[in-house]
């Protein structure tokens, strides 16, 4: 057995999703900057929210919130590196 | 052969005139941007159709506007829930330019400077529904609101009247934009309040 549904993230997920995503340092798939989420240049006056990559001002992050739903957008990020408690 | 319902034209001459499903009236006229405001000079500008052969059609500032162009008073909506009613632009219809242009697309792919995309199908840029327009009441259009030019495509949500527009790309299969890939309707028609994917 090779896999198991996306049901068996959920752990995991929760405790991703709990924390405090601003403090992770998140990797720009356009120019390879590394930086913490709250450096990212946001822009809000927009149909969604825009975040961009303080370095190359590319798109890494895109949250637009529906109505019963929301729809997240990560493909300007590489990777999110993120503090745990240990 | 036409019947005249006076009913609908007390009502269409009224200042309340019926909005879209959802939307409220604004006075000013919001600008929303989702990035840095691109500033195009006009000598540098430039505007490109693509087709689906690869073929490029570009056009100049300077050979846009010696086309002729037509005056547009219309209402627009956005997908943030704000009318504004009869706005007035100037520009190019799309008609005009791509009238020499030969085609079996379906679809097409908005560019803009700065990055934005968004999609729609071809026949919604003909016909007499859509524009390149440089200018807003009597004045040159402010970067602000997507100078030089911009798409003008008022009976779609105004996230598909593009901002800052440098081209055009004729596709055979339809290709999501910026905020069609970000939970956003594909068409976005604010009668049948098309906000987002499942609408
Ligand atoms: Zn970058």
């Amino acid at each position: 057995m090779s896999h198991v549904d996306g049901n068996s993230l959920a752990g995991d997920l929760r405790e991703i999703f709990a924390v405090d995503l601003t403090v992770a340092t998140g990797q720009c798939a356009g120019c390879g900057y590394k930086g913490s989420v709250a450096t990212l240049r946001v822009y809000q006056n927009a149909p969604g929210i825009v975040a961009r990559c303080p370095h190359c001002e590319e798109v890494v992050l895109r949250l637009v919130r529906g109505r019963d739903r929301a729809w997240l957008d990560l493909r300007g990020t590489v990777s999110l590196e993120i503090p745990l408690e240990s | 052969m036409a019947i005249v319902s006076p009913g609908f034209t007390r009502r269409r001459q009224s200042p309340d005139v019926q909005l879209p499903p959802g939307q409220y009236l604004t006075e000013d006229f919001p600008v929303l941007t989702a990035g840095p405001t691109p500033r195009v000079p006009t000598d540098r500008w430039e505007f490109t159709v693509g087709t689906e052969a690869g073929q490029k059609h570009t056009w100049s500032w300077q050979q846009l506007i010696e086309l002729p162009a037509e005056k547009i008073t219309t209402d627009i909506h956005c997908v943030t829930k704000w009318s504004k009613l009869r706005t007035r632009w100037k520009g190019v219809s799309l008609d005009v330019l791509l009238e020499d242009v030969e085609t079996a697309a379906d679809f097409a792919l908005i560019h803009s400077y700065g990055g934005y995309t968004t999609n729609l199908p071809l026949e919604d840029l003909l016909d007499g529904q859509a524009w390149i327009a440089y200018r807003y009441d009597d004045d040159d259009l402010t970067p602000e609101h997507g100078g030089p030019a911009r798409l003008l495509v008022p009976h779609l949500y105004f996230w598909k009247s593009a901002k800052w527009v440098r081209g055009i790309q004729l596709l055979l299969e339809d290709e999501p934009g910026f905020w069609e890939t970000a939970g956003y309707h594909d068409y976005g028609d604010p009668w049948r309040e098309q906000r987002y994917q499942g609408d």
